[in-house]
């Protein structure tokens, strides 16, 4: 094992110290130290999008950054996206109604790149929207449904 | 996979970074983005034994104007600055136009459009835009800095002139000359995928509406950015009627780049009949912005 570095960083509105290898993948630090089994490990190279977290309040592959990076660093993962315990995020929520998942794997990247984006894009169209999920696979639903289920919580927004 | 052990370092400034380049060398690797460099290191085919990481040096992100009505962009600018710039926009359309098509989203918040150059990916966008619109780049180290101009950077397959103790540190486009017209084209499996091929054009009319300038510059077919001479040499002094651009694209796929690299993603024959089709198409747009419809 190579030196490790601390590092202190807020995860859904937690304060974390920890001491890391710099080898460690953010992805990584939040599944195996944080025990956040949320954010998913599809493919550890950028495509699959299963990953994806907001550092600083934007969406990016937590595979594709080391955990030292996110030193000092604000990080939302699915975990924090609901409001409350007894409460979904309009995301969520419309996700469930629509039958946008299945499996469920790549359901916490679709969300996580979904959050930021749609506060930005209130009306979205359907083209808009397939070009945002361009970096998320999915393969159960085909997609439709998610596409349905953004225009549902644009909606609820 | 995991990424093997390194020695990390986060220094906070260009000086400080050009010290530990000149005293790592060989053994260090500059983590800009990450979005290239960490996927090579989780399938182990890089194991630096140390990171240099530039994310903590704001002075190497900006957009800035250049003098010449050009601009001037910082390598730790994020593709999505970039892309959503005003400036840029208004002063190097053709990148504003392209950056849409690298990579996704959440990619393009963290990747760098001075990675992106440095790493030099011969399906890459930007180092053929970069050639095509005669820019350059800044390279500092320890001993100072140069420039280098985009004909000379680009030595072959992720391979560029930078020297093992410089980093790139800016990238530079003039302004476009008058009656000038642009166009970027690509084919990928998805969008955002990398492009299977892909050109860049930028052509100009003089007064009497007969080209005067033409560069053709494909990506995603051989070793880097490959321009296409032949094809642009053929354009000077015609008029931009169809028939010369059909011809000039066959040229392209016929003289300047005969033998395309075929892999998984596409034979060599499929990319020489996009060779014809994406550098007419491009060429179309761009004598149509430079004011004389094809
Ligand atoms: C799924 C996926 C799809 C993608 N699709 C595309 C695409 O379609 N088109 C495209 O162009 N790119 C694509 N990319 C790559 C993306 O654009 C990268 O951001 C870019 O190629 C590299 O930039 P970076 O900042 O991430 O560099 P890094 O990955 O950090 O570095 C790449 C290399 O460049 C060197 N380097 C970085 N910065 C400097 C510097 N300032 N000076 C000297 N050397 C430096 C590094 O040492 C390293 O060797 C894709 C990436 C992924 C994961
Ligand atoms: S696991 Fe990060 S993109 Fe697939
Ligand atoms: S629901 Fe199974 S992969 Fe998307």
């Amino acid at each position: 094992m190579s030196e490790t570095m601390m590092i202190s960083l807020t995860v859904n509105g937690q304060r974390y110290q920890r001491q890391v290898e710099p080898r460690l993948l953010l992805s990584d630090f939040l599944r195996h130290e944080l025990d956040l089994t949320g954010t998913h490990v599809g493919c550890e190279h950028g495509v699959c999008g299963a990953c994806t977290i907001l550092v600083d309040g934007v969406a990016v592959r937590s595979c594709l950054m080391f955990a030292v990076q996110a030193d000092g660093c604000e990080l939302l993962t699915v975990e924090g996206l609901a409001p409350g315990p007894e409460q979904l995020h309009p995301l969520q929520a419309a996700f469930r109604q629509a039958h946008a998942l299945q499996c469920g794997f790549c359901t916490p990247g679709f969300l996580m790149t979904l959050a930021p984006w749609l506060a930005q894009h209130p009306n979205p169209t359907d083209e808009e929207i397939r070009l945002a999920l361009s970096g998320n696979l999915c393969r159960c639903t085909g997609y439709q449904h998610i596409v349905e289920a953004v225009k549902m919580a644009a909606e609820i927004c | 996979m995991k990424p093997p052990s390194f020695k990390y370092h986060a220094p906070r400034s260009v000086e400080e970074a050009a010290g530990l380049l000149a005293e790592h060398g060989y053994d260090a690797k500059l983590l800009a983005g990450g979005q290239s460099l960490i996927p090579t290191m989780n399938f182990r085919l890089a194991q630096p034994a140390v990171l240099i990481d530039l994310n903590r040096i704001p002075e190497l992100a900006y957009i800035h104007p250049a003098g010449d009505g050009g601009v001037r962009i910082g390598a730790m600018s994020r593709h999505v600055q970039v892309e959503k710039s005003d400036l840029i926009a208004q002063a190097a359309p053709l990148i504003h136009e392209t950056m849409p098509l690298i990579a996704h989203p959440q990619i393009r918040n963290r990747g760098t459009f001075g990675g992106s150059i440095a790493h030099a990916d011969p399906a890459s966008e930007l180092p053929a835009a970069l050639l095509t619109l005669g820019g350059r780049v800044q390279a500092r180290g320890a001993k100072g800095a140069r420039w280098i101009e985009a004909d000379e950077f680009f030595l072959g397959l992720f391979t560029t002139a930078l020297q093992p103790d410089e980093l790139l540190a800016e990238v530079r486009f003039p302004a476009l000359p008058a009656r000038a017209g642009f166009a970027a084209r690509e084919v990928a499996r998805r969008h955002g995928d990398y492009a299977l091929v892909g050109v860049m054009a930028l052509v100009g009319l003089d007064a009497g509406g007969a080209c005067n300038l033409a560069r053709l510059t494909y990506f995603s077919v051989g070793d880097g950015p490959t321009p296409a001479p032949q094809a642009a040499a053929a354009l000077i002094g015609q008029r931009p009627t169809s028939e010369a651009l059909a011809a000039a694209a066959e040229l392209a796929a016929s003289a300047d780049i005969p033998e395309p690299v075929a892999d998984i993603h596409a034979t060599a024959a499929f990319r020489r009949h996009l060779i014809k089709a994406l550098g007419k198409q491009a060429l179309q747009q761009a004598f149509i912005r430079a004011g004389g419809a094809a």
